[in-house]
Protein backbone atom coordinates (compact mmCIF):
# COMPACT_ATOMS: atom_id res chain seq x y z
CA UNK A 1 0.00 0.00 0.00
CA UNK A 2 1.25 3.49 -0.87
CA UNK A 3 1.98 5.52 2.22
CA UNK A 4 -0.36 8.47 2.50
CA UNK A 5 0.95 11.92 1.65
CA UNK A 6 0.86 14.09 4.76
CA UNK A 7 2.31 17.31 3.44
CA UNK A 8 2.20 18.47 -0.12
CA UNK A 9 3.14 21.91 -1.37
CA UNK A 10 2.84 23.17 -4.93
CA UNK A 11 4.47 26.42 -5.95
CA UNK A 12 4.18 27.68 -2.38
CA UNK A 13 5.44 31.26 -2.28
CA UNK A 14 5.61 33.93 0.38
CA UNK A 15 6.69 37.43 -0.51
CA UNK A 16 7.20 40.24 1.95
CA UNK A 17 7.53 43.84 0.81
CA UNK A 18 10.98 43.62 -0.67
CA UNK A 19 12.01 40.02 -0.44
CA UNK A 20 10.82 36.58 -1.26
CA UNK A 21 11.02 34.36 1.80
CA UNK A 22 9.70 31.21 0.17
CA UNK A 23 10.04 30.82 -3.58
CA UNK A 24 7.84 28.32 -5.41
CA UNK A 25 8.40 25.52 -2.99
CA UNK A 26 7.43 21.99 -4.02
CA UNK A 27 7.93 19.11 -1.66
CA UNK A 28 6.08 16.36 0.06
CA UNK A 29 6.26 14.38 3.23
CA UNK A 30 4.66 10.97 3.51
CA UNK A 31 3.10 9.31 6.50
CA UNK A 32 5.36 7.84 9.11
CA UNK A 33 8.60 9.42 8.01
CA UNK A 34 11.00 11.81 9.66
CA UNK A 35 11.75 14.55 7.17
CA UNK A 36 14.89 16.53 7.97
CA UNK A 37 14.21 20.08 6.94
CA UNK A 38 17.60 21.73 6.53
CA UNK A 39 18.90 25.07 5.47
CA UNK A 40 20.77 28.12 6.69
CA UNK A 41 19.09 30.66 8.94
CA UNK A 42 16.70 32.84 6.99
CA UNK A 43 16.18 30.26 4.26
CA UNK A 44 12.43 30.38 4.80
CA UNK A 45 11.94 27.22 6.87
CA UNK A 46 9.94 28.84 9.65
CA UNK A 47 7.85 30.80 7.15
CA UNK A 48 7.05 27.53 5.39
CA UNK A 49 6.01 25.90 8.66
CA UNK A 50 3.77 28.87 9.52
CA UNK A 51 2.09 28.65 6.13
CA UNK A 52 1.53 24.92 6.64
CA UNK A 53 -0.19 25.77 9.93
CA UNK A 54 -2.37 28.46 8.45
CA UNK A 55 -0.70 31.11 10.60
CA UNK A 56 0.72 32.92 7.60
CA UNK A 57 -0.98 33.40 4.28
CA UNK A 58 0.87 32.24 1.15
CA UNK A 59 1.29 34.86 -1.55
CA UNK A 60 1.01 32.16 -4.21
CA UNK A 61 0.70 28.42 -4.49
CA UNK A 62 -1.02 25.86 -2.33
CA UNK A 63 -0.26 23.54 0.50
CA UNK A 64 -2.14 20.66 2.00
CA UNK A 65 -1.66 18.97 5.34
CA UNK A 66 -3.38 15.59 5.58
CA UNK A 67 -5.41 16.64 2.58
CA UNK A 68 -6.59 19.86 4.26
CA UNK A 69 -5.91 23.36 3.05
CA UNK A 70 -4.37 25.17 6.04
CA UNK A 71 -5.64 28.51 4.82
CA UNK A 72 -9.28 27.47 4.84
CA UNK A 73 -9.28 24.69 7.43
CA UNK A 74 -6.81 26.15 9.90
CA UNK A 75 -8.69 24.74 12.89
CA UNK A 76 -8.71 21.18 11.61
CA UNK A 77 -5.05 21.40 10.68
CA UNK A 78 -4.09 22.80 14.06
CA UNK A 79 -5.94 19.93 15.75
CA UNK A 80 -3.76 17.28 14.13
CA UNK A 81 -0.47 19.14 13.89
CA UNK A 82 1.71 19.77 16.92
CA UNK A 83 4.06 22.67 16.38
CA UNK A 84 7.12 23.39 18.48
CA UNK A 85 8.25 26.88 17.49
CA UNK A 86 11.86 27.93 17.46
CA UNK A 87 12.76 29.45 20.86
CA UNK A 88 9.44 28.39 22.31
CA UNK A 89 8.38 30.45 25.31
CA UNK A 90 6.50 29.58 28.47
CA UNK A 91 4.59 31.47 31.08
CA UNK A 92 7.30 31.77 33.70
CA UNK A 93 5.04 31.83 36.72
CA UNK A 94 3.35 28.56 35.83
CA UNK A 95 4.72 25.15 36.66
CA UNK A 96 5.02 22.38 34.09
CA UNK A 97 1.67 20.81 34.96
CA UNK A 98 -0.13 24.17 34.80
CA UNK A 99 1.41 24.91 31.40
CA UNK A 100 0.26 21.56 30.10
CA UNK A 101 -3.18 22.03 31.62
CA UNK A 102 -3.58 25.31 29.75
CA UNK A 103 -2.62 23.63 26.48
CA UNK A 104 -5.10 20.85 27.27
CA UNK A 105 -7.84 23.41 27.86
CA UNK A 106 -7.07 25.16 24.60
CA UNK A 107 -7.40 21.81 22.87
CA UNK A 108 -10.62 21.09 24.73
CA UNK A 109 -9.35 17.86 26.25
CA UNK A 110 -11.76 17.01 29.08
CA UNK A 111 -10.42 17.36 32.62
CA UNK A 112 -9.84 13.79 33.80
CA UNK A 113 -8.41 12.68 30.49
CA UNK A 114 -6.19 15.75 30.44
CA UNK A 115 -4.69 14.82 33.81
CA UNK A 116 -3.89 11.31 32.58
CA UNK A 117 -2.31 12.63 29.41
CA UNK A 118 -0.29 15.25 31.28
CA UNK A 119 1.09 12.57 33.56
CA UNK A 120 1.89 10.39 30.57
CA UNK A 121 3.67 13.02 28.46
CA UNK A 122 5.70 14.29 31.39
CA UNK A 123 6.96 10.77 31.96
CA UNK A 124 7.64 10.36 28.28
CA UNK A 125 9.87 13.42 28.04
CA UNK A 126 11.56 12.66 31.36
CA UNK A 127 10.10 15.51 33.39
CA UNK A 128 7.89 13.42 35.68
CA UNK A 129 9.69 14.71 38.76
CA UNK A 130 9.57 18.34 37.72
CA UNK A 131 5.82 18.66 37.34
CA UNK A 132 5.36 21.24 40.07
CA UNK A 133 8.54 23.19 39.44
CA UNK A 134 8.15 26.68 38.01
CA UNK A 135 9.04 26.78 34.33
CA UNK A 136 11.20 29.86 34.88
CA UNK A 137 13.55 27.65 36.89
CA UNK A 138 13.88 25.13 34.05
CA UNK A 139 17.11 24.69 32.12
CA UNK A 140 17.03 25.15 28.38
CA UNK A 141 16.99 21.42 27.77
CA UNK A 142 14.10 20.93 30.18
CA UNK A 143 12.17 23.72 28.48
CA UNK A 144 12.62 22.11 25.09
CA UNK A 145 11.42 18.80 26.48
CA UNK A 146 8.43 20.51 28.07
CA UNK A 147 7.75 22.04 24.64
CA UNK A 148 7.74 18.55 23.15
CA UNK A 149 5.40 17.43 25.95
CA UNK A 150 3.00 20.25 25.06
CA UNK A 151 3.08 19.16 21.44
CA UNK A 152 2.42 15.52 22.39
CA UNK A 153 -0.48 16.42 24.65
CA UNK A 154 -2.87 16.80 21.74
CA UNK A 155 -1.77 13.42 20.36
CA UNK A 156 -0.80 14.84 17.00
CA UNK A 157 -0.60 12.98 13.74
CA UNK A 158 2.21 15.24 12.58
CA UNK A 159 4.83 17.21 14.48
CA UNK A 160 6.59 20.28 13.18
CA UNK A 161 9.73 20.76 15.23
CA UNK A 162 11.55 23.98 14.48
CA UNK A 163 15.15 23.87 15.71
CA UNK A 164 14.32 21.84 18.81
CA UNK A 165 18.01 21.21 19.51
CA UNK A 166 19.09 24.84 19.22
CA UNK A 167 21.19 25.91 22.18
CA UNK A 168 21.18 22.49 23.83
CA UNK A 169 24.32 20.84 25.13
CA UNK A 170 25.47 17.81 23.10
CA UNK A 171 24.02 15.37 25.58
CA UNK A 172 20.66 17.18 25.68
CA UNK A 173 20.53 17.35 21.90
CA UNK A 174 21.20 13.64 21.52
CA UNK A 175 18.54 12.78 24.09
CA UNK A 176 15.98 14.96 22.40
CA UNK A 177 16.77 13.49 18.99
CA UNK A 178 16.39 9.99 20.44
CA UNK A 179 13.07 10.96 21.94
CA UNK A 180 11.87 12.20 18.57
CA UNK A 181 12.96 8.97 16.93
CA UNK A 182 11.18 6.82 19.49
CA UNK A 183 8.00 8.88 19.10
CA UNK A 184 8.17 8.32 15.38
CA UNK A 185 8.76 4.60 15.70
CA UNK A 186 6.40 3.81 18.55
CA UNK A 187 3.55 6.16 17.81
CA UNK A 188 3.90 6.52 14.08
CA UNK A 189 3.97 10.30 14.28
CA UNK A 190 5.18 11.93 11.10
CA UNK A 191 7.91 14.45 11.90
CA UNK A 192 9.04 17.52 10.03
CA UNK A 193 12.30 18.33 11.79
CA UNK A 194 14.32 21.44 11.18
CA UNK A 195 17.74 21.41 12.79
CA UNK A 196 21.36 22.40 12.37
CA UNK A 197 22.63 19.28 14.12
CA UNK A 198 23.26 17.53 10.81
CA UNK A 199 24.81 14.45 12.34
CA UNK A 200 21.76 13.75 14.43
CA UNK A 201 19.40 14.57 11.60
CA UNK A 202 21.20 12.12 9.39
CA UNK A 203 20.91 9.44 12.05
CA UNK A 204 17.14 9.58 12.36
CA UNK A 205 15.76 11.09 9.12
CA UNK A 206 14.27 8.95 6.42
CA UNK A 207 14.58 11.78 3.95
CA UNK A 208 15.99 15.27 4.06
CA UNK A 209 15.28 18.43 2.15
CA UNK A 210 17.78 21.25 1.77
CA UNK A 211 16.25 24.67 1.51
CA UNK A 212 18.37 27.64 0.48
CA UNK A 213 17.09 31.14 -0.21
CA UNK A 214 13.48 30.07 -0.27
CA UNK A 215 13.99 27.16 -2.66
CA UNK A 216 14.21 23.45 -2.04
CA UNK A 217 17.49 22.69 -3.79
CA UNK A 218 17.45 19.00 -2.99
CA UNK A 219 15.21 16.45 -1.38
CA UNK A 220 15.58 12.74 -0.85
CA UNK A 221 17.35 10.18 1.29
CA UNK A 222 20.89 11.03 2.37
CA UNK A 223 22.26 8.22 0.15
CA UNK A 224 20.36 9.49 -2.85
CA UNK A 225 21.62 13.00 -2.36
CA UNK A 226 25.18 11.75 -1.99
CA UNK A 227 24.87 9.81 -5.19
CA UNK A 228 23.48 12.82 -6.96
CA UNK A 229 26.24 15.14 -5.81
CA UNK A 230 29.29 12.92 -5.65
CA UNK A 231 28.48 10.14 -8.09
CA UNK A 232 27.60 6.47 -7.96
CA UNK A 233 29.24 4.49 -5.22
CA UNK A 234 29.86 7.54 -3.09
CA UNK A 235 26.96 7.00 -0.68
CA UNK A 236 29.28 7.18 2.32
CA UNK A 237 29.37 10.98 2.28
CA UNK A 238 27.92 12.50 5.37
CA UNK A 239 24.99 14.84 5.35
CA UNK A 240 27.30 17.60 6.46
CA UNK A 241 29.47 17.22 3.37
CA UNK A 242 26.45 17.11 1.11
CA UNK A 243 24.93 20.14 2.76
CA UNK A 244 28.14 22.16 2.41
CA UNK A 245 28.42 21.22 -1.24
CA UNK A 246 24.88 22.44 -1.97
CA UNK A 247 25.43 25.52 0.10
CA UNK A 248 28.59 26.49 -1.77
CA UNK A 249 26.95 26.00 -5.13
CA UNK A 250 24.04 28.34 -4.50
CA UNK B 1 -16.32 30.17 20.76
CA UNK B 2 -13.20 28.17 20.34
CA UNK B 3 -10.60 28.81 23.00
CA UNK B 4 -12.27 31.88 24.44
CA UNK B 5 -13.12 30.19 27.74
CA UNK B 6 -9.65 28.77 28.21
CA UNK B 7 -7.92 32.08 27.46
CA UNK B 8 -10.36 33.94 29.69
CA UNK B 9 -9.83 31.66 32.67
CA UNK B 10 -6.08 31.72 32.32
CA UNK B 11 -5.88 35.48 31.94
CA UNK B 12 -8.22 36.07 34.84
CA UNK B 13 -6.20 33.91 37.18
CA UNK B 14 -3.06 35.63 35.88
CA UNK B 15 -4.59 39.01 36.60
CA UNK B 16 -5.55 38.15 40.12
CA UNK B 17 -2.30 36.45 41.03
CA UNK B 18 0.00 38.98 39.41
CA UNK B 19 2.08 41.43 41.35
CA UNK B 20 0.62 44.14 39.19
CA UNK B 21 -2.83 43.44 40.56
CA UNK B 22 -1.62 43.47 44.15
CA UNK B 23 -0.12 46.93 43.63
CA UNK B 24 -3.25 48.18 41.90
CA UNK B 25 -5.42 46.79 44.63
CA UNK B 26 -3.32 48.33 47.37
CA UNK B 27 -3.50 51.68 45.62
CA UNK B 28 -7.24 51.45 45.10
CA UNK B 29 -7.87 50.33 48.66
CA UNK B 30 -5.83 53.24 49.99
CA UNK B 31 -7.64 55.73 47.80
CA UNK B 32 -11.07 54.45 48.70
CA UNK B 33 -10.31 54.62 52.42
CA UNK B 34 -9.03 58.16 52.07
CA UNK B 35 -11.95 59.25 49.94
CA UNK B 36 -14.57 57.74 52.18
CA UNK B 37 -12.92 59.26 55.21
CA UNK B 38 -12.60 62.72 53.66
CA UNK B 39 -16.06 62.71 52.17
CA UNK B 40 -17.61 61.21 55.26
CA UNK B 41 -16.05 63.66 57.67
CA UNK B 42 -16.75 66.78 55.66
CA UNK B 43 -20.27 65.62 54.90
CA UNK B 44 -20.93 65.03 58.57
CA UNK B 45 -19.60 68.45 59.51
CA UNK B 46 -21.53 70.25 56.84
CA UNK B 47 -24.75 68.43 57.48
CA UNK B 48 -24.95 69.69 61.03
CA UNK B 49 -27.66 72.28 61.46
CA UNK B 50 -28.78 71.97 57.84
CA UNK B 51 -32.02 70.35 56.75
CA UNK B 52 -31.13 66.97 55.27
CA UNK B 53 -30.77 67.35 51.49
CA UNK B 54 -31.98 64.68 49.15
CA UNK B 55 -29.58 61.93 48.06
CA UNK B 56 -27.12 62.49 50.86
CA UNK B 57 -25.71 59.05 50.36
CA UNK B 58 -24.70 59.78 46.78
CA UNK B 59 -22.76 62.81 48.00
CA UNK B 60 -20.26 60.39 49.49
CA UNK B 61 -19.22 59.73 45.93
CA UNK B 62 -19.60 63.13 44.35
CA UNK B 63 -18.56 65.45 47.15
CA UNK B 64 -15.07 66.85 47.26
CA UNK B 65 -13.47 66.30 50.61
CA UNK B 66 -10.06 67.86 51.13
CA UNK B 67 -8.78 66.63 47.77
CA UNK B 68 -11.11 64.99 45.32
CA UNK B 69 -14.25 62.89 45.05
CA UNK B 70 -14.41 59.32 43.90
CA UNK B 71 -16.13 60.34 40.68
CA UNK B 72 -13.27 62.68 39.85
CA UNK B 73 -10.69 60.15 40.88
CA UNK B 74 -12.11 57.45 38.62
CA UNK B 75 -12.44 59.93 35.74
CA UNK B 76 -8.79 60.96 35.97
CA UNK B 77 -6.99 57.87 37.20
CA UNK B 78 -9.38 55.09 36.23
CA UNK B 79 -7.83 54.95 32.75
CA UNK B 80 -4.49 54.01 34.31
CA UNK B 81 -6.04 50.83 35.67
CA UNK B 82 -7.17 49.88 32.18
CA UNK B 83 -3.80 50.76 30.69
CA UNK B 84 -1.84 48.85 33.29
CA UNK B 85 -3.97 45.74 32.77
CA UNK B 86 -3.66 45.77 28.99
CA UNK B 87 -0.53 47.45 27.70
CA UNK B 88 1.46 44.22 27.28
CA UNK B 89 -1.42 41.89 26.40
CA UNK B 90 -0.20 40.84 22.96
CA UNK B 91 3.35 42.11 22.62
CA UNK B 92 4.19 40.61 26.00
CA UNK B 93 3.23 37.17 24.69
CA UNK B 94 5.18 37.92 21.56
CA UNK B 95 8.27 38.86 23.55
CA UNK B 96 8.07 35.69 25.63
CA UNK B 97 7.66 33.51 22.57
CA UNK B 98 4.29 32.24 23.71
CA UNK B 99 2.14 33.91 21.06
CA UNK B 100 3.05 31.56 18.22
CA UNK B 101 2.58 28.57 20.49
CA UNK B 102 -0.80 29.86 21.63
CA UNK B 103 -2.00 30.51 18.09
CA UNK B 104 -0.82 27.13 16.85
CA UNK B 105 -3.39 25.55 19.15
CA UNK B 106 -6.82 24.97 17.63
CA UNK B 107 -8.29 28.32 18.68
CA UNK B 108 -9.49 31.32 16.72
CA UNK B 109 -7.18 34.25 16.66
CA UNK B 110 -9.79 36.64 18.02
CA UNK B 111 -10.34 34.36 21.02
CA UNK B 112 -7.01 35.62 22.30
CA UNK B 113 -7.95 39.30 22.29
CA UNK B 114 -11.52 38.63 23.38
CA UNK B 115 -10.38 36.44 26.26
CA UNK B 116 -7.83 38.96 27.39
CA UNK B 117 -10.27 41.84 27.13
CA UNK B 118 -13.02 40.04 29.02
CA UNK B 119 -10.63 38.92 31.74
CA UNK B 120 -9.39 42.49 32.11
CA UNK B 121 -12.95 43.84 32.17
CA UNK B 122 -13.86 41.34 34.88
CA UNK B 123 -10.86 42.45 36.92
CA UNK B 124 -11.90 46.07 36.46
CA UNK B 125 -15.45 45.23 37.54
CA UNK B 126 -14.16 43.61 40.71
CA UNK B 127 -11.95 46.61 41.48
CA UNK B 128 -14.66 49.22 40.88
CA UNK B 129 -17.26 47.26 42.80
CA UNK B 130 -14.99 46.78 45.77
CA UNK B 131 -14.14 50.49 45.91
CA UNK B 132 -17.81 51.43 45.83
CA UNK B 133 -18.57 48.83 48.49
CA UNK B 134 -15.81 50.06 50.77
CA UNK B 135 -16.93 53.66 50.45
CA UNK B 136 -20.56 52.69 51.01
CA UNK B 137 -19.66 50.70 54.08
CA UNK B 138 -17.55 53.44 55.58
CA UNK B 139 -20.10 56.04 54.64
CA UNK B 140 -22.83 54.14 56.43
CA UNK B 141 -20.93 54.14 59.68
CA UNK B 142 -19.40 57.62 59.37
CA UNK B 143 -22.42 59.56 58.19
CA UNK B 144 -25.12 57.27 59.41
CA UNK B 145 -27.35 57.70 56.38
CA UNK B 146 -28.92 54.67 54.77
CA UNK B 147 -29.25 54.73 50.97
CA UNK B 148 -32.70 54.53 49.42
CA UNK B 149 -33.68 52.26 46.54
CA UNK B 150 -33.12 54.95 43.95
CA UNK B 151 -29.69 55.73 45.30
CA UNK B 152 -28.69 52.09 45.07
CA UNK B 153 -29.98 52.00 41.49
CA UNK B 154 -28.06 55.12 40.59
CA UNK B 155 -24.93 53.69 42.15
CA UNK B 156 -25.37 50.50 40.14
CA UNK B 157 -25.64 52.54 36.93
CA UNK B 158 -22.60 54.55 37.95
CA UNK B 159 -20.62 51.36 38.53
CA UNK B 160 -21.69 50.06 35.13
CA UNK B 161 -20.63 53.23 33.30
CA UNK B 162 -17.33 53.28 35.16
CA UNK B 163 -16.58 49.70 34.19
CA UNK B 164 -17.30 50.61 30.57
CA UNK B 165 -15.11 53.68 30.77
CA UNK B 166 -12.11 51.88 32.24
CA UNK B 167 -12.64 48.96 29.85
CA UNK B 168 -12.44 51.40 26.96
CA UNK B 169 -8.92 52.25 28.09
CA UNK B 170 -8.17 48.57 28.49
CA UNK B 171 -9.25 48.07 24.88
CA UNK B 172 -7.06 50.96 23.80
CA UNK B 173 -4.09 49.50 25.67
CA UNK B 174 -4.65 46.13 23.99
CA UNK B 175 -4.78 47.90 20.64
CA UNK B 176 -1.41 49.49 21.33
CA UNK B 177 -0.01 46.17 22.49
CA UNK B 178 -0.95 44.77 19.08
CA UNK B 179 0.32 47.73 17.08
CA UNK B 180 3.69 48.09 18.82
CA UNK B 181 6.20 45.30 19.12
CA UNK B 182 7.88 46.69 22.20
CA UNK B 183 6.17 46.61 25.59
CA UNK B 184 7.79 49.87 26.67
CA UNK B 185 6.62 51.65 23.53
CA UNK B 186 3.05 50.49 23.89
CA UNK B 187 2.96 51.58 27.52
CA UNK B 188 4.40 55.00 26.73
CA UNK B 189 2.09 55.45 23.78
CA UNK B 190 -1.00 54.62 25.80
CA UNK B 191 0.04 56.87 28.69
CA UNK B 192 0.78 59.68 26.24
CA UNK B 193 -2.64 59.30 24.67
CA UNK B 194 -4.24 59.23 28.11
CA UNK B 195 -2.52 62.49 29.08
CA UNK B 196 -3.38 64.08 25.76
CA UNK B 197 -7.04 63.10 25.75
CA UNK B 198 -7.65 63.70 29.43
CA UNK B 199 -5.79 66.94 30.04
CA UNK B 200 -4.79 68.64 26.82
CA UNK B 201 -8.06 68.28 24.98
CA UNK B 202 -10.00 70.26 27.58
CA UNK B 203 -7.31 72.92 27.51
CA UNK B 204 -7.35 72.92 23.73
CA UNK B 205 -11.14 73.15 23.77
CA UNK B 206 -11.13 76.53 25.46
CA UNK B 207 -8.29 77.75 23.25
CA UNK B 208 -10.19 76.80 20.12
CA UNK B 209 -13.46 78.19 21.44
CA UNK B 210 -11.87 81.48 22.45
CA UNK B 211 -10.15 81.96 19.14
CA UNK B 212 -13.20 81.10 17.06
CA UNK B 213 -15.80 82.90 19.18
CA UNK B 214 -14.02 85.20 21.62
CA UNK B 215 -16.11 86.27 24.59
CA UNK B 216 -15.50 89.65 26.19
CA UNK B 217 -14.82 89.30 29.86
CA UNK B 218 -16.53 92.62 30.58
CA UNK B 219 -20.25 92.96 30.71
CA UNK B 220 -22.32 93.26 27.60
CA UNK B 221 -21.01 90.21 25.84
CA UNK B 222 -23.12 89.17 22.89
CA UNK B 223 -25.28 86.22 24.07
CA UNK B 224 -24.93 84.47 20.72
CA UNK B 225 -21.15 84.49 20.96
CA UNK B 226 -21.33 83.17 24.49
CA UNK B 227 -23.49 80.30 23.29
CA UNK B 228 -21.25 79.66 20.30
CA UNK B 229 -18.20 79.69 22.53
CA UNK B 230 -19.76 77.18 24.89
CA UNK B 231 -20.87 74.96 22.04
CA UNK B 232 -17.47 74.87 20.39
CA UNK B 233 -15.85 74.18 23.72
CA UNK B 234 -18.18 71.28 24.38
CA UNK B 235 -17.79 69.96 20.84
CA UNK B 236 -14.01 69.82 21.07
CA UNK B 237 -14.16 68.42 24.59
CA UNK B 238 -16.18 65.48 23.30
CA UNK B 239 -12.92 64.15 21.88
CA UNK B 240 -11.90 63.39 25.42
CA UNK B 241 -13.28 60.17 26.90
CA UNK B 242 -12.79 61.70 30.33
CA UNK B 243 -15.14 64.53 29.44
CA UNK B 244 -17.67 62.08 28.07
CA UNK B 245 -17.41 59.95 31.17
CA UNK B 246 -17.76 62.92 33.51
CA UNK B 247 -20.85 64.02 31.67
CA UNK B 248 -22.24 60.51 31.56
CA UNK B 249 -21.94 60.04 35.29
CA UNK B 250 -22.69 63.59 36.38
CA UNK B 251 -26.46 63.57 36.61
CA UNK B 252 -26.43 59.94 37.69
CA UNK B 253 -24.55 60.40 40.92
CA UNK B 254 -25.45 64.05 41.29
CA UNK B 255 -29.09 64.37 40.28
CA UNK B 256 -29.40 68.01 41.29
CA UNK B 257 -26.45 69.31 39.35
CA UNK B 258 -26.82 72.52 37.37
CA UNK B 259 -24.27 73.65 34.88
CA UNK B 260 -23.99 77.24 36.02
CA UNK B 261 -21.23 78.13 38.43
CA UNK B 262 -21.45 80.40 41.41
CA UNK B 263 -18.46 82.48 42.39
CA UNK B 264 -19.78 83.91 45.59
CA UNK B 265 -17.99 82.67 48.66
CA UNK B 266 -20.28 80.37 50.58
CA UNK B 267 -20.19 77.42 52.87
CA UNK B 268 -19.86 74.11 51.05
CA UNK B 269 -23.41 73.03 51.71
CA UNK B 270 -24.86 76.30 50.51
CA UNK B 271 -22.62 76.13 47.50
CA UNK B 272 -23.91 72.70 46.73
CA UNK B 273 -27.51 73.82 46.99
CA UNK B 274 -26.99 76.95 44.92
CA UNK B 275 -25.35 75.11 42.04
CA UNK B 276 -28.07 72.54 41.94
CA UNK B 277 -31.68 72.27 41.06
CA UNK B 278 -34.07 72.50 43.94
CA UNK B 279 -35.45 69.09 43.16
CA UNK B 280 -33.56 66.12 41.80
CA UNK B 281 -33.88 64.96 38.23
CA UNK B 282 -35.74 61.68 38.17
CA UNK B 283 -33.72 58.57 37.37
CA UNK B 284 -35.36 58.22 33.97
CA UNK B 285 -34.63 61.84 33.10
CA UNK B 286 -31.06 61.48 34.35
CA UNK B 287 -30.62 58.58 32.00
CA UNK B 288 -32.01 60.62 29.12
CA UNK B 289 -29.47 63.34 29.86
CA UNK B 290 -26.51 60.98 29.99
CA UNK B 291 -27.61 58.66 27.21
CA UNK B 292 -25.73 60.35 24.33
CA UNK B 293 -22.52 60.30 26.31
CA UNK B 294 -23.00 56.69 27.18
CA UNK B 295 -23.57 55.88 23.52
CA UNK B 296 -20.40 57.80 22.60
CA UNK B 297 -18.40 55.81 25.15
CA UNK B 298 -19.69 52.50 23.82
CA UNK B 299 -19.06 53.60 20.23
CA UNK B 300 -15.49 54.54 21.10
CA UNK B 301 -14.90 51.12 22.66
CA UNK B 302 -16.31 49.38 19.60
CA UNK B 303 -14.14 51.39 17.22
CA UNK B 304 -11.12 50.55 19.31
CA UNK B 305 -12.00 46.87 19.16
CA UNK B 306 -12.67 46.89 15.44
CA UNK B 307 -9.25 48.41 14.79
CA UNK B 308 -7.60 45.86 17.11
CA UNK B 309 -9.25 42.99 15.25
CA UNK B 310 -8.34 44.16 11.81
CA UNK B 311 -4.71 44.75 12.73
CA UNK B 312 -4.34 41.50 14.66
CA UNK B 313 -6.02 39.36 12.00
CA UNK B 314 -3.79 40.66 9.22
CA UNK B 315 -0.61 40.77 11.24
CA UNK B 316 2.27 38.41 10.59
CA UNK B 317 2.82 36.65 13.86
CA UNK B 318 6.51 36.06 13.34
CA UNK B 319 8.71 37.93 15.71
Amino acid sequence: MEPQTIIQTTGLTKRYDHQTAVDHLDFQVVEGEIFGFLGPNGAGKTTTLLMLLGLSRPTEGTATVCGLDPERKAMEVKKIVGYLPENVGFYGDMDAVQSLRYIAELNRIPGSEAEDRIHEVLKLVGLAENGVKKVSAFSRGMKQRLGVAEVLLKQPKVMFLDEPTLGLDPDGAVRLIELIQSLNQERGITVLLSSHHLQQVQKISHRVGIMIKGRMVAAGSVEALAREKFGVGEEKFTLEEIYMKYFQEV
Amino acid sequence: MSGLGAVYRKELSDNFSSFRFVILFALIAMVSFIISYMAGVSLKENLEGVAKPKFVFLMLFSMKGALFSLVEFVAVFGPLIGLVLGFDAINGERAHGTLVKLLSQPIYRDAVINGKFLAGATTIAVLVLSVVMVISGFGLTLVGVVPGVEEVLRLAIYVGISIFYISFWLGLAILFSIAFRSVATSFLASVALWIFLSFFVSLGASVVANSVAPVEKREGADPETVVANAQIKEGVSLLSPMFIYSNATATIVDPMRKTTRSFVLMGPMEQISSSRFQNPLSLGQSLVVVYPHLAALIALSLICFAVSYSIFMMQEIRT
